[in-house]
């Protein structure tokens, strides 16, 4: 936001428009250096593209371009380069294109600029030596320190209209969504959203299904649109999948809680857990008691949907029945998921407050 | 242009106000208003910028893919549906997807070229181009990618670079995500965009059993379908919830419910009668087919054949996973013994059950026994060297016999047919540990074909 906002400006500016190259490049698209490569050569136009065919190998092509940018001075039209998600890029091997890059900034020849972006603040351990020897240690934070004033200023800001063709309805527009954001709901709802994260993108998260909402019927914004969705946003969808399991499953997923509180986080296989559930579903008759092969395919469900996780991954070498698995939930949302499981029988209720049965 | 006149009015129309398309969603689509809602006003207009990516999750047919492609179908949005399974590496899938854009307004000059394309940066650039050449630029496009958490097995770019395919293309373009599994595991390193996450919930018993109304036969009144699908469901649904599932049990054993009505032996408003006939039928479903031990045309080939006189053979077909019954020459049978004896037995224990001069029990070493946390068959089995092996495979053989190069081969044979497992330590040869991979129920029916009474050499049970 910040470079292109910079790089609108610096393209004002008569001079600048047409002597400035810029290179986009992305560490997610340019996975090796060999990519890269090709990219620069296509964004530059240089000569031995025909069209968006690049000739040539690797090493030619490095060579080429690498000659081009030397043989550059301070006359020749300077190149931004910028590099988004920069620390992919040091993840390549030898880095040999960053150290290309710096080594061209530092020396006096064709004038770059590499504008590297990046979300981790120790990306510069992760250059190799010679590589961040030439590296200028200029570094730009853009830190989110703004307070919950700002952010509901920033709220309303982002739902205003402005510049709208329809005067009359702007006005209304924009006086309407003052008063909702200030109301007491909306404020909770962003107060509590901010404290989960202060970043502007999930601001923007909450307040698309808002607007996505309007319609002919439903021309406005009320408080409730923010709350419902908020409340989308910020289910635990753990809990949410528990929520569709069988009662069997519910059982087993019960049973391992006991078994990983009794054993104290050491991993269990299916014959515990099977004899756990079978100690409980002889005493109570509330509860039918299956077949092991029936319970197995239940417990295999649970192990696709990646709520328990089998140990190791060497998976010929040991019957289903013994493989060693974690359980991937949290206790409390087991419980939370129990309180709200629709026609829940009550022994299985008890059984799982209780940790002996 | 007929085309763009087409597409003009759809997109005027569904914003709500077109009647038609809802009733014709509504009548596609039950149970699932909210989500339907949700998603259209995520959806806009055609002209109208997306969320760039939307996850959906939810139980295995909870009607996520259908709901997605009817909604496609209906509205005629322009898009691509891939599936993560059958793209299986991540050149597949971009070749997929490329070269199954719609049409859009581009008529008559279809060049059938097939676009080759092996990284995301040629993905992202000839997207692009085919995009513009087939004119879809002011329309959104929908990547729907199903089975999606298959994707986390291809590069570590391609779930970034999909989430934000919108921003990195410049075009409007929508990743619709669908999967089981929740968001939070598809998380890696740096760089995400965080999709809208919609949660598809399940069905509950009464929506379920509305659904499954809908496939009621011919011939027979929704009443009393209706009751049937409600005696099922309570059976079955304590244990799956899988719709399609449900559907073709239900479906499988409807005739055997009909059949006092057929008869004359009961009315349809017999409903306990009825009952006390289909329970045990249901639950002896419930054991055999839905483990598919007995294929679904078998099982129906037995119903058909108890219609006739033999009741009592209908239990005496032989399943197809005859769980414990094992085809062996006799001495690897005693090698599958002797393993499992040593897999499952301490090793303190050895001298006890094979050496000569057994002392008795004494009564203190039961009560240790006692006290143990748990049993063997309750961890599993544990690895043993192969001299423990041969040494017990020699003192429960009652014949000599030379450990000849066939009694080795043996044991890798059982090996190969992974009745055996075998675990090298660090790659020496001398100091394989093997594991025994047999159940009880089977070793047992081993031991018997042989005269062997294995429970009496078995730590845990004596």
């Amino acid at each position: 936001m910040l470079l292109k906002s910079v790089l609108e400006e610096v393209k004002k500016s008569d001079s600048a428009q047409n002597n400035i190259l810029v290179v986009h490049l992305n560490g997610l698209l340019q996975t090796d250096d060999r990519l890269a490569l090709h990219e620069i050569t296509r964004q530059l136009h240089l000569e031995n593209t025909v069209g968006d065919m690049v000739f040539g190998s690797f090493a030619e092509n490095l060579q080429f371009l690498l000659e081009a940018l030397r043989s550059g001075d301070e006359t020749s039209k300077p190149v931004i380069f910028i590099l988004e998600e920069f620390d992919l890029f040091a993840q390549h091997r030898g880095q040999a294109l960053l150290y290309n890059l710096f080594d061209v900034s530092q020396s006096a020849q064709t004038p770059i600029c590499v504008v590297g972006i990046t979300c981790r603040l120790d990306v510069t351990e992760l250059l190799e030596k010679r590589v961040r020897s030439r590296f200028s240690h200029r570094q730009l934070h853009l830190f989110n320190n703004i307070s919950f004033m700002d952010y509901v200023a920033l709220c309303i800001s982002y739902l205003s209209l402005r510049d709208f063709p329809d005067q009359d309805f702007a006005s209304r527009w924009n006086k309407n969504i003052k008063e909702v954001v200030e109301s007491a709901t909306v404020r909770d709802v962003l107060n509590r959203q901010f404290t989960l994260s202060k970043d502007v993108r999930g601001l923007l998260m909450l307040l698309t299904p808002v607007i996505c909402d309007l319609s002919l019927a439903h021309p406005s914004i009320t408080a409730s649109d923010f709350v419902e969705s908020f409340k989308s946003l910020s289910t635990d969808s753990k809990s949410s999948m528990l929520h569709g399991l069988s009662i069997l499953e519910l059982c087993l997923i019960i049973a391992m809680k006991h078994l990983t509180d009794i054993y104290q986080e050491e991993p269990f296989n299916f014959e515990m857990v099977y004899s756990e559930y079978l100690k409980f579903a002889q005493q109570h008759a509330s509860v039918q008691v299956f077949d092991k092969a029936v319970v197995l395919k239940a417990f295999e469900h649970l192990v696709a949907l990646e709520l328990i996780r089998p140990m190791d991954s060497r998976t010929i070498r040991i019957q289903k029945e013994y493989r060693l698995m974690t359980l991937l939930l949290h206790p409390a949302q087991i419980l939370d998921t129990l309180q709200k499981y629709p026609n829940c029988p009550t022994d299985i209720k008890h059984w799982a407050a209780s940790s002996f049965t | 242009m007929a085309s763009a006149e087409s597409s003009g009015s759809a997109s005027s129309r569904y914003m709500g106000n077109d009647e038609d398309l809802m009733t014709e969603i509504h009548k596609k689509i039950l149970c699932r208003d909210r989500q339907i809602r949700m998603l259209l006003s995520f959806f806009g207009e055609r002209k109208h910028k997306t969320p760039s990516s939307i996850f959906i999750y939810g139980h295995t047919a909870t009607g996520k893919t259908y709901i997605i492609t009817t909604l496609m179908h209906i509205l005629q949005l322009p898009n691509v549906f891939s599936n993560c399974i059958e793209c299986s590496s991540s050149r597949y899938l971009f070749e997929h997807i490329l070269n199954s854009l719609p049409a859009g307004a581009a008529n008559g000059e279809n060049n059938d070229k097939r676009i080759s394309c092996d990284n995301m940066n040629d993905f992202v650039r000839l997207l692009k181009l085919e995009v513009g050449r087939r004119q879809l630029l002011d329309e959104t496009i929908y990547i729907v990618l199903d089975k999606a958490e298959r994707m986390r097995e291809m590069e570590f770019n391609i779930i970034p670079a999909f989430l934000r395919l919108q921003e990195l293309t410049g075009l409007n373009i929508c990743t619709v995500m669908l999967s089981e599994i929740v968001w939070e595991k598809f998380r890696v390193g740096t760089g995400f965009c965080e999709p809208f996450p919609l949660h598809i919930p399940d069905y509950t018993q009464d929506e379920l059993a509305r659904i499954m109304m809908l496939d009621c036969p011919g011939g027979w009144s929704t009443e009393t379908y209706g009751n049937y699908v409600s005696l099922f469901l309570s059976v079955f649904y304590q244990i799956c919830r899988d719709l399609r599932e449900l559907r073709h049990m239900a479906l499988l054993n409807f005739p055997k419910y009909t059949e006092p009505i057929k008869k004359g032996e009961a009315t349809e408003k017999d409903s306990r009668k009825l009952w006390r006939n289909i329970e045990p039928h249901l639950k002896k479903a419930l054991q055999t087919v839905y483990l598919r031990e007995v294929s679904s045309a078998q099982w129906e080939k037995m119903q058909n054949m108890s219609n006739e006189e033999n009741e009592a053979r209908k239990s005496h077909i032989d399943v197809c996973s005859t769980r414990s019954y094992l085809e062996l020459p006799f001495y690897p049978k005693y090698l599958l013994i002797a393993a499992y004896i040593a897999s499952y037995n301490p090793v303190i224990s050895d001298r006890r059950f094979f050496s000569k001069k057994a002392s008795r029990i004494s009564k203190r070493s039961k009560l240790i026994k006692k006290h143990e946390r748990a049993s063997n068959h309750l961890l599993g089995p544990k690895p043993f060297p192969l001299d423990r092996l041969l040494a017990i495979f020699y003192s429960i053989v009652e014949d000599k016999i030379s450990p000849s190069a066939i009694i080795f081969s043996q044991i890798s044979s059982l090996v190969s047919l992974q009745l055996l497992g075998q675990m090298c330590a660090d790659g020496q040869i001398d100091a394989v540990r093997y594991k025994c991979l047999v159940s009880l129920d089977m070793i047992r029916s081993v031991a018997r074909t042989v005269g062997f009474d294995i429970m009496k050499y078995l730590y845990d049970f004596v």
